[in-house]
């Protein structure tokens, strides 16, 4: 209760101050408020506290027990079946395979999602079709990922798409980079169908007009004006985008496979191990966690470190992205 | 502009004395300056910008009985007047008569809002603009808004988009220096952005922003030139610094200018008209609308009475 009482003379200090700028002026009555609503002050500083206090626990321990165990050669040494943290490798294929689910499904939902967003909000016709595709994006990004890779092995185990996974005595696997991609570029979509679209909507009506009154098209406007314009939030979509797609594990157990290397398929080198199985980092750290089959802790820390500095990083570019670009008024 | 001297200060009568009198028709308590009618408002002798008339006066755009409604709601009833080159028309009148709407609809901005629609015409040298493609209307008729809004790119960029066709990237930079140049200074900016014209031009203070718009919508080399109360998001400076520029370019193209300010419709304009409630009540020259109007709404209007 401590950090109530702190809160509370923090709100309320800046009042006794003479000297505090008149913009604080607001805050600084809370000594004339109701109790009710101080005590509502109080409460709404614990909570936000707290959330912070929790955050930054789990950030810090992972941080604290990540440089413990990350080691260079984990990160350029294949993970091998052992029993021991020394025997059993490194963490190269997942890490590679979380940059190669990230890059294979955001070449599909970004440019489908840009599409979308533009389509959504500047053009939206006929209104009927706008409204349909809005719930369904809506509904997309409230679906749960594990929905979306049952679905994926329903689709992709289909003898039609069998050049896209190992095939075996005509029976199709429906396990690859193309099916797990596929499938995460819909958890992706919606974060930048939204983002696009809030981006261009904030852009004022005036601007639109200005470029239509000398005699540009709709089309024209929207890509060398409304696009540059919106470019932060494009940034921004994309980049949360990601941070979805590197973040999911059900999509990569189900339909990448989550072995412990790469496993191609067919001999074409590239082809061979995008149409194979493989892992990410993920289900790295959901293997090799206590409670995985492989148990060894240390170096699901050591990934799990990875994979929030990757997130963390992402969450800084997003930041910047959005503190950059001007404003109308 | 480098120590010009702050414009006076010209107030309209705010105790309301004197609109009650002009509406009774009894003599104005205040003095006014000799050749004004009684009633004028009290700014009617200030300086003005338009020292005379420009020398030659074209016609450019005719609207003929032109009605717009947005749904069943009349915003424009059935006005005609003639646009002319050499001339600054300025539309003054209440917010919502339709004095906006009217300007937009000279170069179809209203065809954007959905539930526009219209009756009558408008002919710009003769020919109806219903019948010439929006695109290509809009770029002999542009037009200025009332918050600046440069595009999000570079002065020089903002002044060459208009120059290229659509969405090119073509011609290059080089050849567009002389056309962004003369469009620039037309605009009265050129110097003052010459030393960097990749700066990014929503970086430029108000002021420069609105005569960035302005070279913009120059720049297609209009025949006219639409003015969306452009100076009210401006402070006092920039305010006169575009006055002058509008009376400058009046002998290059025809511009209409819509204003809230009755005292900016008096010192830049030649001809005023007054709307009310979407009619044209009165058009005429400034000195005749502001110093003697014919129409009692006219009068009660620029004597401060209502709007």
């Amino acid at each position: 209760m401590s950090d109530v009482a702190r809160s509370s003379a923090l709100a309320t200090s800046g009042g006794r101050n003479p000297g505090s700028a008149p913009r604080r002026s607001a805050r600084d009555s809370s000594a004339s408020w109701r109790w009710s609503d101080r005590v509502g002050l109080a409460f709404a500083w614990l909570l936000g506290l707290l959330f912070l206090a929790a955050t930054a626990a789990i950030v810090l321990y992972m941080m604290v027990q990540g440089i413990r165990f990350v080691r260079p050669e984990l990160f350029v040494t294949s993970p091998a079946a052992g029993v021991s943290e020394a025997a059993s490798g490194g963490f190269l294929d997942p890490l590679l395979g979380t940059v190669i689910v990230a890059v294979m499904a955001m070449a599909i939902a970004f440019p489908l999602g840009l599409a979308i967003g533009v389509w959504l909000s500047e053009f939206g016709n006929p209104s009927w079709l706008a409204r349909v595709t809005e719930s369904t994006i809506e509904m997309l990004a409230g679906s749960p990922s594990i929905v979306f890779a049952l679905f994926g092995t329903l689709i992709f185990e289909q003898g039609a798409l069998a050049f896209l996974s190992r095939t075996n005595d005509g029976v199709v696997y429906g396990r690859s980079f193309f099916a797990a991609a596929a499938m995460l570029s819909l958890i992706a979509l919606p974060l930048i169908v939204a983002n696009v679209r809030e981006g261009l909507q904030a852009i004022p009506g005036h601007v639109r007009e200005a470029s239509y009154a000398v005699g540009k098209t709709r089309i024209t406007t929207t890509r060398r004006v409304l696009l540059p314009a919106a470019r932060p939030s494009v940034v921004t979509g994309a980049m949360l985008g990601v941070g979805r797609i590197i973040g999911d594990t059900a999509i990569i157990v189900i339909l990448l496979g989550a072995t412990l290397r790469f496993t191609s398929a067919g001999d074409v080198p590239l082809l061979g191990t995008l149409k194979g199985t493989g892992s990410t980092l993920t289900t790295f750290v959901y293997a090799n966690a206590p409670t995985g089959d492989v148990n060894q802790p240390h170096k699901a820390f050591a990934a799990g470190f990875v994979l929030l500095s990757m997130v963390l990083l992402l969450n800084f570019a997003v930041d910047v992205a959005a503190r950059r670009g001007r404003r109308w008024r | 502009m480098t120590n010009a001297s702050p414009p006076p200060v010209r107030r309209l009568p705010l105790d309301g004395t004197e609109a009650t009198v002009v509406a009774t028709g009894e003599q104005p308590t205040v003095a006014m300056p000799a050749g004004t009618a009684p009633g004028a408002p009290s700014f009617v002798s200030a300086p003005r910008r338009r020292i005379a008339s420009a020398p030659l006066a074209i016609d450019r755009m005719q609207v003929e009985q032109l009605s717009i409604a947005y749904g069943s709601k009349l915003a424009v009833r059935e006005v005609s007047l003639p646009i002319r080159q050499g001339e600054v028309l300025a539309l003054i009148g209440p917010s919502g008569c339709g004095k906006t709407t009217l300007l937009r609809s000279l170069n179809r901005l209203t065809e954007l809002t959905k539930t526009a629609s219209m009756k009558g015409r408008v002919l710009l040298d003769g020919e109806d603009i219903a019948t010439l493609e929006p695109t290509a209307l809009r770029r002999r008729v542009t037009m200025v808004f009332q918050q600046p809004n440069p595009f999000p790119m570079s002065v020089f960029d903002n002044v060459a988009y208009v120059l290229r066709e659509q969405a090119a990237r073509r011609p290059r930079r080089a050849a567009l220096q002389g056309a962004v140049r003369s469009a620039l200074e037309r605009a009265g900016l050129y110097d003052e952005v010459a030393g960097d014209l990749s700066h990014p031009a929503l970086r430029l203070s108000g002021g420069q922003q609105q005569r960035l718009c302005i070279a913009r919508a120059l720049a297609a080399d209009p025949e006219v030139l639409l003015l969306d109360e452009p100076c009210s998001a401006l402070d006092p400076q920039s305010t006169q610094v575009i006055e002058q520029l509008i009376v400058a370019l009046r002998e290059q193209v025809a511009i209409v200018i819509v204003t809230h300010n009755l005292q900016q419709a008096y010192r830049i304009a030649d001809r005023v008209a007054f709307m009310y409630l979407g009619e044209m009540v009165e058009l005429g020259p400034a000195e005749q609308v502001f110093g003697a109007p014919r129409e009692a709404r006219t009068k009660e209007y620029v004597s401060g009475g209502f709007g």
